[in-house]
């Protein structure tokens, strides 16, 4: 039964749900279905450049991969503590489970300040889409230079999937700021907002794309107001699910987008 | 908690929160069924501008002038764009399933009213704009409402392919994305919320046809969201996802290396299930009226249900009967027209099973079962003609053609607005408290059935002698020559026939004043809609929640008092 008919001060008889479980739950698990139906949309879109490719590059070294798999062990570790941090909610210890939705968020802004590195790197070495301005006084490679010019959906099935997942990270850790501080979350955000957004050169792909967070913010200053509420261990355990689902995603970004792109010499 | 709870008990005084930021499903519905009903008038007025072009090509028309080819072009855009998604998909399900699901399922409202909310102003927002491409420079796009690249994709491929396409493509994402918002609200709602007693299969087939239509649109709105940021990325990043090298009046594009077919699998993978979502809340509107108004128990309740879940399912098989043109392969084009003629067999199951429904019934041929029947009508019409394009081999000669136009004209655009005025005619005495004129109602069916099928059926002709589709101009095409004139009737007929459109909005807002005060079960239905005060209180139930005793449709059953049992009738009144 929904928390709907218990807002109206209904009594009334309900048929079980399904599972029995609650309308929150349902709604996430109905978001992730059509959700991966948008990532499988665009792995579809790049298993079809691929394929239709005859001479897919492959120029990832060591030094990307070993990025990469320090940003999957952020993620992997994230999941545990959301695990944990679930598990703190349902035992009704409101501190232990704030303090791992901490170390949650801190591993998923780990992961995106990590893959924004790369990009930087990336796009400085040659690796870019046409959009993105040159970075003055960089070093090209010509690998990547050449990757650019004669596979260019190379670069963007690259920066369009990574790009779609790491804005998926970081609206988790924002969803799970407002769950664990909520409105005290907000000037945290604006904060992380002005860094981002001032410290990055305007050069950076990143220096418009921060203001993500702050359209974040204001959607999230509405919801708050909306919805004024604390939030439960149901709560935890939806935004639970999110996490673990952009985790998941990431488990076929890896290989098919790293791995599969690797020469190792 | 608390202040939540506040928030829903009572209903909302203010006007802003009462009628417009509301978060009551009801007026939900009413505002996706006026938002409807504004964009219905819009794409009409586009067709028959596009009409008049057809006919009278140099025609200077007052304060539009005269049509050029681009503009002809935009109108075709935007007249199909503006009837798939803000009046097909929004009326039926957003406007009569917003308001009735939660009712006919015996919940107090949606299970999350703010997302709701949200889901109609993101649509309102994408209607304003896709409206506002007609007002940028440059105008309105020329690549239809199916957006094949690499047309859609270049700025330079024409005068409406600049702002206006970015606001097109804008406006189908946001609209996605309030779909997406909508489905996951109406699949929760009916998994979760039905009253004590409303077994799945004790639901009447409209909140059937909902359930499984927002289960099409949750995941194939999804899939056209992706596409569309892609086409966005293609567009104003430089990237090339759909567009090969290419040359455009004389110039080589910086593109090169996409597949415009990776566009048009991606956008018919979303697409077909799109027709689906727009016919099936019509289908189950229709097996409501048919068995009210036949006053017997429907055809073969669970084989209706069996059939919208095969629909459903086979929807999504079937994507590449888009595509023969393409020049797929072979194989790949039997499999999709096996699947495609497939679904023939639960379309058929449904058209028998109405048909059974109206078999030794005692009809009362009131305007919405006119209108039902008219729906049955459409769908075969319309229907028919699918056999011959599911084959490749037919398809091939008839796709480029106006039988194509006839087709799913028939099928996907008039039988799902006769659903959708059968839909109107029908619960106009709940949502609006007055009875709709009969006398106005059967007037306005006759002119649309027969102007409707005036205007269609002679487009099924004009294909099979190779009138092509989409050109602007085909008067000076000498092979063409002894078609104009059929071509002149059709659009006198759609002159006509959009002026008995006036009837229906006159007899609307008429009726709402004047019309005769309705009871709370005007038809003598059986499902909770009509066991509730008209209009329904803001919790649906006054207070309480229905306990559910009975299938949704048992009338004529031997031994009882009177000739239907309400589902929420006490179990006594049973006679087996």
């Amino acid at each position: 039964m929904s928390d709907v008919a218990v807002q109206h001060g209904l009594t009334g008889a309900y048929e079980p749900s399904l599972f029995g479980t609650y309308s929150k739950k349902i709604g996430m698990w109905l978001f992730l279905l059509s959700d991966s139906l948008t990532f499988g949309a665009l792995l579809y879109a790049y298993s079809y450049g691929r394929i239709s490719n005859p001479s897919w590059p492959t120029p990832f070294h060591s030094s990307s991969i070993i990025n990469a798999t320090f940003m999957t062990a952020f993620l992997l570790t994230s999941s545990l503590t959301m695990v944990l941090a679930v598990r703190a909610s349902v035992d009704h210890k409101p501190k232990q489970q704030m303090w791992f939705l901490l170390a949650t968020m801190l591993c998923g802004t780990a992961f995106v300040v990590l893959h924004g590195r790369e990009w930087s790197h990336l796009i400085s070495e040659g690796l870019s889409l046409p959009v993105f301005p040159s970075v003055p006084g960089a070093e090209a490679s010509p690998e990547f230079v050449n990757v650019t010019r004669d596979v260019p959906q190379f670069p963007a099935t690259f920066f369009g999937l990574t790009g779609m997942h790491m804005l998926h990270v970081t609206l988790g850790v924002i969803y799970l700021g407002v769950i664990a501080f909520r409105k005290k979350f907000i000037p945290v955000l604006l904060l992380l907002w002005l860094v981002a957004w001032l410290g990055t050169p305007a050069y950076s792909p990143f220096h418009y794309g921060a203001h993500v967070l702050l359209v974040a913010a204001i959607v999230c200053t509405v919801i708050l107001w909306l919805k004024p509420k604390l939030y439960d261990s149901s709560d935890v355990e939806v935004a639970g699910l999110y996490w673990h689902f952009v985790d998941l995603v990431w488990m076929f970004i890896f290989p098919l987008v790293y791995l599969m792109s690797t020469r190792i010499l | 908690m608390a202040t939540t709870a506040a928030l829903h008990a009572h209903a909302p005084q203010g006007f802003i929160r009462k009628y417009i930021f509301s978060l009551d499903h009801k007026v939900i519905g009413l505002q996706y069924y006026f938002l409807a009903l504004v964009a219905v008038f819009v794409g009409m007025a586009l067709s028959l501008l596009m009409r008049i072009h057809m006919i009278w090509p140099t025609a200077v028309l007052p304060l539009i002038g005269e049509i050029k080819p681009e503009t002809y072009l935009s109108l075709l855009t935007m007249h199909g764009t503006i009837m798939v998604f803000f009046v097909l998909t929004t009326a039926p399900q957003g406007g009569f399933g917003n308001y009735f699901l939660p009712i006919q399922i015996g919940a107090p409202d949606m299970a999350f009213p703010v997302l709701n909310m949200l889901s109609f102003w993101t649509t309102f927002v994408g209607f304003v704009v896709l409206i506002a491409a007609f007002f940028v420079s440059g105008g309105a796009p020329l690549h239809g409402w199916t957006g094949y690249t690499p047309l859609s994709a270049l700025p330079s491929a024409g005068p409406g392919e600049q702002l206006g396409a970015d606001l097109w493509i804008t406006s189908i994402a946001i609209f996605c994305i309030a779909s997406l918002m909508g489905a996951l609200n109406f699949i929760t709602t009916t998994l979760d919320l039905r009253a004590k007693g409303m077994s799945m299969m004790r639901m009447p087939l409209t909140c059937w046809a909902w359930f499984i239509t927002a289960i099409l649109g949750l995941l194939a709105f999804g899939v056209l969201l992706s596409a569309g940021i892609l086409l966005l990325l293609d567009r104003n990043l430089g990237t090339s996802f759909y567009v090969p090298l290419v040359v455009v009046n004389g110039q080589i594009m910086a593109h090169k290396g996409g597949s415009p077919l990776l566009w048009q699998h991606l956008f018919w993978f979303f697409g077909h299930p799109e027709v689906y979502i727009a016919i099936l809340p019509g289908m189950g509107v229709a097996s409501q009226i048919l068995s009210t108004f036949s006053r017997k128990p429907i055809f073969g309740y669970k084989a209706m249900v069996y059939a919208i879940m095969a629909i459903g399912l086979l929807g999504f098989m079937v994507w590449g009967h888009h595509m023969f043109m393409s020049g797929m392969s072979p194989y790949s084009a039997f499999a999709f027209s096996v699947m495609t003629m497939a679904i023939g067999v639960p379309s058929a199951i449904k058209t028998f099973n109405w048909l059974g429904t109206l078999y030794k019934g005692r009809i009362r041929f009131q305007t919405p079962m006119l209108f039902a029947i008219g729906f049955v009508s459409m769908f075969v019409s319309g229907g028919l003609s699918g056999p011959f394009l599911a084959q490749p081999v037919l398809d091939i000669p008839l796709h480029d053609t106006a039988f194509v136009v006839a087709h799913f004209h028939l099928i996907m655009g008039v039988a799902a607005i006769f659903g959708i005025f059968a839909a109107t005619y029908y619960w106009f005495p709940k949502m609006f408290g007055r009875m709709m004129n009969e006398t106005l109602g059967k007037v306005h069916f006759f002119a649309t059935l027969i102007g409707t099928y005036c205007i269609f059926m002679p487009m099924h002709y004009l294909g099979l002698a190779a009138q092509p589709r989409r050109y602007s101009q085909f008067t000076e095409v000498a092979y063409l020559h002894r078609l104009i004139p059929l071509n002149e009737f059709i659009t006198y007929v759609a002159i006509i026939t959009v002026a008995a459109q006036f009837i229906f909005l006159f007899n609307l807002f008429w009726s709402m004043k004047k019309g005769a005060k309705a009871s709370d079960n005007p038809w003598e239905a059986t499902t909770l809609e009509w066991s509730t005060a008209t209009p329904p209180p803001h919790d649906n139930f006054g207070g309480h929640t229905p306990v559910v005793n009975h299938g949704p449709y048992e009338y004529n059953v031997p031994g009882a008092p009177r000739d239907y049992i309400m589902q929420t009738d006490p179990v006594t009144a049973e006679a087996h």
